[in-house]
């Protein structure tokens, strides 16, 4: 797989420019850190990757193929290969349906491409289940009957049932406690290692993207700002705002805290 | 069912069984169907129901023998309320059953679509509730002839409006959820994200106005009767006993008194009973 981003602008109205030239360029199995502030236009680049918006100008090629032009049924199928994990697990899970229901229905919705009847979709939520980390316990369970980590994780197994090949981790731990961030880190990585997955990882916490990105953008005012490897960026910046954001990153080290006395 | 589900509708029957009202409603209602299943097979004077006449009793007082007494063709009034309950509720819930399926499809595609086609289902659905509903109900049953079919046709053709204007409005908010998006993002078609997603999930506001109206839809059905477009006789129904009593008042408030008070009790135990499962369905419109 392939993701190339090429000139994307969306303009709301006539004054709201949300996205203005954006460029990037994602490669196999790579973790790609996208980070910006709240109205950065971030939200707008993945309803611009996953079509549910159409982008004012520019291209969105997905292995070679503009996705922004896709008819309806090929855009259907392309569906199968780009997932997202949303920010807030209590949002993004329908109260009303089942943790199999909930996992069972994207494999419904793509029976055609995936070729699943009834009794090999419920083996495949079970699976899905083990993979992230839950059990058949929960397959009969509602939401609002899980913790905030464990709604995470339906979210990754829904996201998961389609075999992606491209996943958009939407601030995926920003709504979860401290503790139970790592854990669903550590599941998103040893996921990525298993399935070969690339994904785009968008975040504002920059704790969190130099731990797992390989490469980051900032995007700024609907604006990529600046890119390159992770280490090359956390080092030197070379735009005001990129100085500007990684000074306000907190420093790890206790010594140098200002809240240390003494 | 789940054990929490069921933990939920239990806490939420407590909820529902603190507030005295509700439980009164609810056992009007109760009462009510009870009365329009089995009430008819066990009336006094069956052969009364069905039309039949006994002109040496006419005008009897309420007594032992007839507990409601007797109209102007000597039938028995309890006989005929009992059996007028049937008609009654079978249309009350025909016309909210209508009214509400037809008034959610409308409310439902405009309010998802949006655009054009929301301002014209909206448009329509505001020129519809210009006209008086009862004067619609009127023209249709008068244009159609007479008759329970008709009747509940009529009212429900002037009552699916509210029904769209509440879907519309709960769809519209419901649409912008992040469920909804993440269904949509998984390529799942409008009828699976309207029947799997938003429907289900704004069904408590639609039953329970389909609760508090279905009194006011009995007294509809009853006004047409009423005015003599509705039910003919010698079908027993609240509103046509109600017209014919009318001229016998109020020397002999018997025959009015009885058909009369089943409607109030009707409306009111609805009412109350709408209003017992908007405090257990919909926290926000909690005191």
């Amino acid at each position: 797989m392939s993701l190339e981003i090429i000139g994307l602008s969306k303009h709301y109205g006539r004054d709201v420019v949300a996205l203005n030239d954006v460029s990037l360029q994602l490669r196999q199995g790579e973790c790609f850190g996208l980070i910006g502030e709240s109205g950065s236009g971030k939200t707008t680049l993945t309803r611009c990757i996953l079509g549910l918006e159409p982008p004012t100008s520019g291209r969105i090629l997905f292995d070679g193929v503009d996705i922004t032009r896709l008819g309806a049924a090929a855009m259907r199928r392309m569906r199968a290969r780009i997932q997202i994990v949303f920010q807030d697990p209590y949002a993004s899970l329908n109260p009303r349906m089942s943790a199999h229901d909930i996992i069972a229905e994207p494999m419904i919705i793509h029976r055609a491409t995936l070729g699943l009847e009834h009794r090999a979709r419920t083996d495949r939520v079970v699976e899905l289940l083990g993979l992230v980390g839950l059990g058949p316990q929960h397959l009969s369970r509602f939401p609002h009957e899980f913790s905030g980590g464990q709604r995470q994780r339906i979210g990754i197994a829904r996201a998961l049932a389609v075999n992606p090949e491209l996943l958009i981790l939407d601030e995926p731990t920003s709504a979860l406690d401290v503790s139970v961030q790592a854990q669903v880190l550590n599941l998103l990585h040893s996921i990525q290692q298993r399935l070969g997955l690339t994904y785009l990882f968008i975040t504002h916490d920059l704790g969190v993207v130099r731990m797992v990105a390989d490469r980051v953008a900032l995007i700024h005012h609907g604006r990529i700002v600046e890119q390159g490897d992770t280490a090359q960026v956390f080092a030197g910046p070379t735009t005001e705002y990129g100085r500007m954001l990684l000074a306000a990153m907190p420093e790890p080290d206790p010594d140098l805290s200002p809240y240390r006395r003494g | 069912m789940s054990g929490a589900r069921w933990l939920n509708l239990r806490r939420g029957f407590y909820r529902f069984r603190r507030s005295w009202l509700s439980m009164v409603g609810l056992v009007i209602v109760a009462a009510l169907v009870l009365v329009a299943l089995v009430g008819p097979a066990l009336v006094p004077h069956p052969e009364h129901v069905a039309g039949g006449i006994n002109t040496t009793a006419r005008f009897l007082t309420p007594s032992a023998s007839a507990w409601f007494g007797t109209n102007e063709l000597g039938q028995d009034v309890f006989s005929l309320t009992i059996a007028g309950s049937r008609v009654s509720l079978l249309a009350g819930i025909s016309v909210v059953v209508l009214a509400a399926g037809f008034g959610t499809l409308v409310g439902a595609v405009a309010g998802y679509y949006g655009g054009w086609l929301d301002e014209a289902l909206m448009r329509f659905t505001d020129l519809m509730l210009t006209l008086p509903s009862l004067i619609l109900a009127m023209a249709v049953a008068a244009a159609m002839g007479p008759g329970l079919g008709n009747t509940v046709f009529a009212i429900a053709l002037s009552w699916w409006p509210g029904f769209a204007r509440l879907v519309r409005g709960e769809v519209m908010a419901k649409k912008a959820d992040t469920f909804v998006i993440a269904a949509r993002a998984l390529g799942a078609g409008t009828p699976r994200i309207l029947g799997r997603h938003i429907l289900p999930n704004i069904a408590s506001p639609i039953i329970i106005k389909m609760s508090l109206d279905m009194g006011f839809a009995i007294l509809t059905v009853a006004s047409l009767g009423f005015v003599g477009i509705g039910v003919k006789p010698p079908t027993p129904e609240w509103g046509s006993l109600l017209s014919t009593a009318r001229g016998y008042l109020p020397d002999y408030w018997w025959t009015a008194i009885f058909p009369g008070s089943a409607i109030f009790l009707a409306v009111f135990g609805f009412n109350l009973l709408g209003d017992g499962l908007r405090d257990v369905l919909d926290p926000r419109a909690r005191r």
